[in-house]
C-alpha cells in the first residue's frame, strides 16, 4: 500500500511539473512562432533565443500589482480564476503518456489513471472550466467583461455539441470510452485514417472550445478589449493566462490520443511520440492563430449550429453505416 | 454610381462557395513566412546601415596636428534656423582665430545640415550617429569636447 502511494505521488508530481513546463513553454511557442510568421524574432533576450522567458513573465505576474475593482462581485471575482486553472490542472489526469514500462522491477503506468469513462470526464471538467470566464467576465462589473462572458458562454455550448459529436464518433470505430483503449485500438492504423471527417470536426470545435483565434469571441481584442479577463491584473490575469494554454495542451494531448495514435509510432512506441505529437499540434494551433482573422460572432453561430452540427450527425450515422455493412 | 468601386454591397459579402482553398492558401503563405528569414534586427547589437548623407550628431573635424579646423567665423551660428549654435570666437596675436567656446543645443537642432554647407573651412559635419539618449536636458548641449567624438554617444543598449 505505501508503495502504492508513493509510486502514485511521484507519478502525479512528474505529470504536473511536466505539462506545467510544456504549459509555460508553449506561450513560448506561441509568441516565437508567432514572430516569425510575421517576419520578427519573437523574444530573444531573456536567455537562449528567449527560453528564460516564461520564467521571466511568471516573477513578473506574481510582483505586479493586484487590483480589485470596486463594482466587483469579489467572491466571485476571485474565485474565477482558481475554477479556471482548477479544471484546466484536472484535466492532465486523464492524459495518457504512454503505455506501461518497468523501473526496477516494478511495472508502472505513465498515465495517473485509467477511467473507464475518461472522455466524457474530460467533456464534463473542460466545461466547468468555461464557468471561469462565464464567472469573471460577470463578477467584474464591467460592460466588456459581461459581452466577453456571455459570448463565451454561448460558443461554448454550441460547439461543446459537435465536439461530442466528433468523440463519439472515434468511439464507434474504438469500441471505449476510455482513452488506454482507444489509444491502443489504433496500434495498425490510426484514427485519422478511420475517422478523418471527425477530425476536422474535433480540431475546428476544439479551436472554438480553446477559444483561439477564429473563434476568439469571448477575448476579442478589438471589439471588447480583452473580453471577460478586462478588469483581472497580476497573477489572477496570469491564472487565466496558464488556463487557456494548459487546455490547448490537453487538447493537444487530445488529438493525439483519439485520432493520432496515442504513444505509438514508427520504430519503438513510447511517450517520446507522445510528445512530438502534442508539440506539432500545440505547432498547428499557433500556425492557425497567425492565419485566420476572428469571425463575426453571428458567423460563428450559424457555422456552430448550421453547418457543424449535421456535419456531426451525418458524420455519425455514416459511421454506423459502415460498421454495419462491414460487420465490425 | 462610382460609390460602388469601393463601397461593398451586402450581397458581395456572401459566401461565394470557396471555402477549403484560400483557408490552405493562407496557412501556406504564413508556412512560408514562418521559414523565412526575419526581416528584424537585433537593435542595439545589430545596426541599420545609414546612407553617407545621413545627418545625425555634429561633428567638428580636426586638422593633422589635432587642432580644431573651425576659424569660429559664424557663419553656421548666422544661417542655424533654429538658432542653436553659439560660438564665442578668440582671436591670437598672429591672427589665428579659434572658438573659445563651440555650444550646440542638440534638442534645439533640426539637423537640416545648413552648417555643414555654410562652413567655408569644413569644420563642421553631420555625423551618422542617430540614437543618442540621456536623461537631463542640459546633457544635450554639447560644448567642444563632446562635439569632437560624436560616435561616443552611440546606443548601446545600457
Amino acid at each position: 500500500m505505501l508503495e502504492f502511494m508513493t509510486i502514485l505521488i511521484i507519478k502525479t508530481l512528474v505529470a504536473f511539473v511536466v505539462s506545467l513546463l510544456i504549459v509555460a513553454y508553449s506561450t513560448w511557442i506561441e509568441r516565437k512562432v508567432l514572430g516569425h510568421v510575421q517576419l520578427r524574432h519573437g523574444p530573444h533576450r531573456v536567455g537562449f533565443h528567449g527560453l528564460l522567458q516564461p520564467i521571466a513573465d511568471g516573477i513578473k505576474g506574481f510582483f505586479k500589482e493586484e487590483l480589485l475593482p470596486d463594482n466587483a462581485d469579489k467572491p466571485l471575482f476571485l474565485l474565477a480564476p482558481i475554477i479556471s486553472i482548477g479544471a484546466a490542472v484536472t484535466l492532465v489526469v486523464i492524459v495518457p503518456f504512454g503505455d506501461k514500462i518497468t523501473i526496477m522491477g516494478r511495472e508502472i503506468n505513465l498515465y495517473l489513471t485509467d477511467l473507464d469513462v475518461g472522455i466524457l470526464l474530460v467533456l464534463a471538467i473542460s466545461t466547468i472550466g468555461s464557468y471561469g470566464g462565464i464567472l469573471g467576465g460577470w463578477s467584474s462589473g464591467n460592460k466588456y467583461g459581461v459581452i466577453g462572458g456571455l459570448r463565451g458562454t454561448a460558443q461554448m455550448i454550441s460547439y461543446e455539441l459537435s465536439l461530442a459529436l466528433a468523440v463519439i464518433a472515434v468511439v464507434m470505430v474504438s469500441g471505449s470510452l476510455s482513452l488506454i483503449d482507444i489509444v491502443n485500438s489504433q496500434t495498425g492504423l490510426w484514427n485519422i485514417v478511420k475517422q478523418p471527417f471527425a477530425f476536422i470536426l474535433f480540431i475546428i470545435c476544439g479551436l472554438a472550445e480553446l477559444n483561439r483565434t477564429p473563434f476568439d469571441m469571448p477575448e476579442a481584442e478589438a471589439e471588447l478589449a480583452c473580453g471577460f479577463n478586462v478588469e483581472y491584473s497580476s497573477m489572477k490575469f496570469a491564472l487565466f493566462f496558464m488556463a487557456e494554454y494548459c487546455h490547448m495542451f490537453v487538447f493537444a494531448a487530445l488529438v493525439t490520443t483519439l485520432f493520432l495514435g496515442g504513444w505509438h509510432g514508427p520504430v519503438v512506441d513510447g511517450p517520446h511520440w507522445f510528445f512530438l505529437k502534442v508539440f506539432i499540434v500545440i505547432f498547428f494551433c499557433v500556425w492557425e492563430r497567425s492565419t485566420f482573422p476572428r469571425l463575426r460572432y453571428d458567423q460563428v453561430m450559424s457555422f456552430g449550429w448550421k453547418i457543424l452540427l449535421p456535419f456531426g450527425l451525418l458524420n455519425i450515422m455514416l459511421t454506423g453505416l459502415w460498421m454495419l455493412v462491414f460487420n465490425l | 454610381m462610382a460609390d460602388k468601386d469601393y463601397a461593398m454591397n451586402i450581397s458581395d459579402r456572401r459566401p461565394t462557395g470557396k471555402f477549403i482553398t484560400p483557408i490552405l492558401k493562407g496557412l501556406g503563405y504564413t508556412l512560408k513566412n514562418f521559414f523565412s528569414k526575419p526581416i528584424t534586427i537585433m537593435y542595439p547589437t545589430e545596426r541599420r546601415e545609414v546612407s553617407d548623407r545621413w545627418r545625425g550628431l555634429h561633428r567638428l573635424k580636426v586638422d593633422e596636428q589635432g587642432a580644431l579646423k573651425c576659424v569660429a567665423c559664424g557663419l553656421c551660428a548666422k544661417i542655424c534656423p533654429p538658432q542653436a549654435i553659439t560660438i564665442v570666437p578668440y582671436e591670437e596675436a598672429g591672427g589665428t582665430r579659434y572658438p573659445k567656446e563651440f555650444v550646440i543645443d542638440e534638442l534645439r537642432c533640426i539637423f537640416c545640415g545648413f552648417c555643414q554647407e555654410a562652413c567655408p573651412k569644413d569644420a563642421i559635419e553631420l555625423s551618422k550617429v542617430y540614437d543618442f539618449v540621456d536623461y537631463q536636458r542640459e546633457d544635450f548641449i554639447f560644448d567642444i569636447e563632446k562635439l569632437k567624438n560624436p560616435e561616443k554617444f552611440i546606443f548601446n543598449g545600457k
